[in-house]
């Protein structure tokens, strides 16, 4: 528990950077750069995720400018590596591109459902470590894996609600709760978000921060919805700090029952 | 035959990393760009001098929006 939480003073703080927003954005799937840049601004993130592609001669505008004006903080992804070599790469090649030894990372293991590789994440977290990174791990929400990932140096776990994009929300809630039990570093409720409801559970479950990709750049009004997971993130931080009730069978009243009247 | 971003390209041997950039359309003070060859990382300051050989595999790499 994190006792009486003022919002004001209620900081997040990952391998000794404080961040006021508890709300890390994706920025994959905005149907345009202009978009993304107002669901920044309205999201309040100050730590966004990006990936690394070949170069397209063709492309407009440039995301890497559209960023730096938004002032947020980059923590590049290793999408789409299947191993621990191509993720070590990857990362290696984002720290040079965007002069930043954070790396969100990600090893898939499984096309359909996007399943992080347990051992080859825990290989490169391992690798990347050694090598001064700055390691966010994206995981399944195995507790023993997150004690793992943290017992090696990673600043925080980002376990998965349910699968990349699926919108499925968390399946698993007593697994998160066991992963805030099992790990010292911050834990950032990663994937399947699929409305600010699921945002605001995982910060009732005590997760430190989430992070919201599909949910928000997919919505109709992503905008809105990132205004929406931003209220929603706040709120659930409230909750979890003011202690919610436990739950019961039956009712108990919430007026007296002494001085009823007998008719 | 030298590959750029995996197609085949014009490059020859003995030319530079800069020169991979230049086919496209990138100079030396391009934002958020990295570079491999082969495989290994090509630091921003070797750029100029890094000399491709002849069966290179060139990743020139930048910002995605991406999850």
């Amino acid at each position: 528990m994190h006792g009486t939480v003022s919002t004001a003073e209620d900081v997040l703080t990952i391998a000794g950077r404080q961040m006021r927003s508890r709300l890390l954005l994706g920025t994959g799937g905005f149907a345009s750069l202009e978009l993304l840049a107002e669901a920044i601004a309205a999201s309040g993130s100050e730590l966004v995720t990006v990936a690394l592609r070949r170069v397209d001669p063709t492309a407009r505008g440039s995301l890497t400018d559209v960023l730096a004006d938004a002032g947020v903080q980059l923590l590049p992804n290793t999408a789409g590596c299947h191993t621990a070599r191509d993720a070590v790469i990857t990362a290696r090649l984002a720290r040079e591109a965007f002069d930043t030894n954070w790396v969100k990372l990600e090893v898939i293991g499984d096309e359909d459902t996007l399943l992080p590789d347990a051992p080859e994440l825990l290989r490169a977290a391992e690798e990347l470590l050694e090598d001064g990174f700055v390691v966010l791990p994206y995981t399944t929400d195995d507790p023993v894996l997150a004690r793992r990932l943290a017992d090696l140096g990673c600043a925080a776990v980002m376990p998965l609600g349910s699968p990349i994009g699926s919108g499925m929300g968390i399946r698993n809630p007593y697994n998160i709760a066991l992963i805030r039990e099992a790990v010292q570093v911050p834990v950032v409720l990663d994937a399947g978000v699929g409305t600010a409801s699921d945002a605001a559970l995982a910060m009732e479950l005590g997760c430190d921060a989430v992070m919201a990709a599909s949910a928000i750049a997919r919505a109709q009004d992503p905008v809105a919805m990132a205004h929406a997971m931003r209220s929603a993130v706040c709120a659930g931080r409230l909750a979890r700090g003011a202690g919610r009730i436990p739950r019961r069978h039956y009712a108990t009243p919430s007026t007296p029952t002494e001085g009823i009247a007998a008719f | 035959m030298i590959v750029l971003n995996g197609q085949r390209s014009d490059l020859r041997a003995g030319e530079t990393v800069a020169a991979a950039l230049a086919r496209l359309d990138l100079d030396l003070d391009a934002r958020g760009v990295a570079v491999a060859v082969d495989g290994e990382v090509v630091p921003r300051a070797a750029w100029e001098s890094f000399a491709l050989g002849h069966d290179a595999r060139v990743e020139v790499l930048t910002a995605m929006q991406g999850g």
